[in-house]
């Protein structure tokens, strides 16, 4: 088990005595894509909430590559290469798409302050190229026309997109998403689907909390049912949907 | 002439506070009432150096900055743990401290007595006495302090700070190391603040604790917050407004005891109609009144 390229061992985290995670373990390879099923408050969000840094688990670890980001601090493990989304969409509303997109690269010459004062030219250089790769990836997501108005001018769906592309200009080697296609139109699931069916092509694996079955079985290499903090089912899609334990969760 | 080479002097001093305050409170959201602190305790480093070691001017200036900054950075690690109205608090807490400081270590800086009989500053055998020559180093210093909060907004570094402000969740999430930055950005408003205050102190040539009370702190908000927070031109503006506009009362013919108060009410009552109207400022993008922008 120790080959796996992310390893998640025994995480438990409870909120105020309610166990979210009790002991929770699973595994992905590289280029897997991991769909996450379970019920309202099996502990889905907070399992990618305590991966991503932004919640400390009471026990267990967190391996990617064999470094261990149990406990680090969630920029730290974005540049660790982890980038994730959030159900309740977060992006910069104000500032512009492209901003949002030129937010996301990691360690950016000219976020340090000795780079801007000191060594100018380089840092915007490199300002220059990641505007010409957040350009591009604008565009082969249709999001280029936007690309100067404010975030919140986006619909719905096109802002889910938006943090999609977030996390590509990232160059995270792990997207954590949660419920990427979640509330919007049959067309752009479509588009959704299309980009992260493409991701393990670049090398990316991907663990996404979906609870539309029909996307989750297009996408998914592999699907872990969780319910009350633990692991109830792993396996191919239909494996684990035509599980009597899981139907039985689904049913209770 | 001088009467108004006086008010321009003034307003470049504001400028530098007010733009120096935008960083931490418009780019950075960090609203902190501690400005005037910083801006007083840049003064008493410059002039007691001056006063007391004979040490040339431009390395008092210097000295000034350092000792800001490092106590910027010392009193924002542990007051940015704490967030939003907690903050203000923390930063009121120091303002009361560094004023208290101020007016009771009497053997260092006189107490309520101030200091008197600052020296004119001397730059390379230049002596700086004539209001012509104070409005020249005081725009150069505004000029200096504008270049680097413009080099610092239009900058990748201004983008992470607008994130911050905004969504610390998103920017921790896209690798921003959020608290490292907010400390970065404090200790540099507190640094130019301390330009500020160098050159207040030198003009005036006697400074005390009264000049940098909680209410200089709250006049600096009022600037930065009636100009525009978070853009590169609302604090220049607002300094340009809220100083001359007292002086212009002067010329109405109120009597001086009433124009005083006049000048408070136009105070409070810009700050209360900004708000309603137009809580983003004349120039700015960011406003302060929260709620709407987020959720």
């Amino acid at each position: 088990m120790t080959n796996d390229w992310l390893r998640i061992d025994g995480l438990a985290k409870s909120f105020d005595g309610v166990k979210a995670l009790a002991g929770f373990s699973c595994s992905l390879r590289e280029g897997e894509i991991l769909g996450l099923l379970g019920p309202n408050g099996a502990g889905k969000t907070t399992l990618f909430n305590v991966i991503s840094g932004f919640l400390a688990p009471e026990s267990g670890n967190v391996v990617l590559r064999g470094v261990n980001l149990t406990g680090k601090p969630p920029h730290r493990i974005a540049t660790a290469g982890i980038a994730r989304t959030f159900q309740d969409l977060r992006l910069i509303r104000q500032l512009s798409v492209l901003d949002n997109v030129l937010l996301s690269f990691r360690d950016q010459p000219g976020e340090r302050l000795g780079n801007v004062f000191f060594r100018g030219k380089s840092s915007q250089d490199q300002e220059a190229a990641n505007r010409n790769e957040a350009t591009s990836l604008l565009e082969e997501c249709g999001l280029a026309e936007k690309a100067n108005d404010p975030a919140e001018d986006l619909s719905y769906g096109q802002q889910k997109l938006l943090s999609l592309v977030c996390c590509l200009a990232a160059k995270a080697d792990l997207l954590l998403l949660d419920e990427p296609v979640a509330g919007i139109a049959p067309e752009m699931i479509e588009k959704m689907l299309g980009i992260i069916r493409d991701l393990p092509n670049q090398g990316k694996s991907v663990m996404l909390i979906e609870h539309d079955l029909d996307a989750v079985m297009q996408v998914c290499d592999r699907v872990v049912f969780m319910d009350a903090g633990v692991k109830v089912s792993e396996g191919t899609p239909e494996e684990v949907r035509n599980d009597p334990k899981v139907i039985e969760a689904y049913i209770a | 002439m001088e009467y108004l080479l006086h008010i321009l002097i003034l307003i470049g001093i504001y400028v530098i506070l007010a733009s120096s305050l935008n960083l931490i409170a418009g780019y950075a959201g960090l609203l902190s009432i501690a400005h005037a602190a910083f801006f007083g305790v840049g003064a008493y480093v410059a002039v007691l150096m001056g006063l007391h070691w004979e040490t040339p001017f431009l390395v008092n200036l210097a000295a000034a900055v350092v000792f800001c900054g490092i106590l910027g950075g010392v009193v924002g690690a542990p007051g940015l743990r704490i967030r939003d109205d907690y903050f203000v608090i923390a930063t009121f807490a120091f303002q009361v401290i560094a004023f208290s400081v101020l007016n009771n270590w009497v053997s260092l800086t006189g107490g309520p007595m101030g200091l008197p009989g600052i020296p004119q500053p001397v730059i390379f055998g230049w002596t700086v006495s004539s209001h012509w020559e104070f409005l020249v180093l005081t725009g150069g210093c505004c000029a200096a302090v504008l270049w680097i909060c413009h080099k610092i907004v239009t900058s990748p570094f201004g983008r992470m700070l607008k994130a911050i402000r905004e969504d610390e969740v998103f920017a921790q999430a896209a690798g921003k190391n959020v608290a490292a930055c907010k400390v970065l950005v404090f200790a540099i408003g507190a640094a130019m603040a301390a330009v500020a205050g160098v050159m207040y102190a030198h003009y005036i040539s006697f400074i005390d604790p009264t000049s940098f009370t909680v209410m200089e702190s709250i006049f600096i908000i009022s600037i930065v917050i009636i100009g525009g927070a978070g853009s590169m031109w609302g604090p220049v503006l607002g300094a340009v407004v809220l100083v001359a506009l007292p002086e212009v009362l002067r010329f109405v013919g109120l009597p001086s005891a009433v124009a005083a108060n006049v000048r408070q009410i136009l105070y409070g009552g810009a700050l209360v109609a900004m708000m309603m109207w137009r809580p983003q400022g004349l120039l700015g993008e960011y406003a302060f009144r929260k709620g709407e922008a987020q959720q």
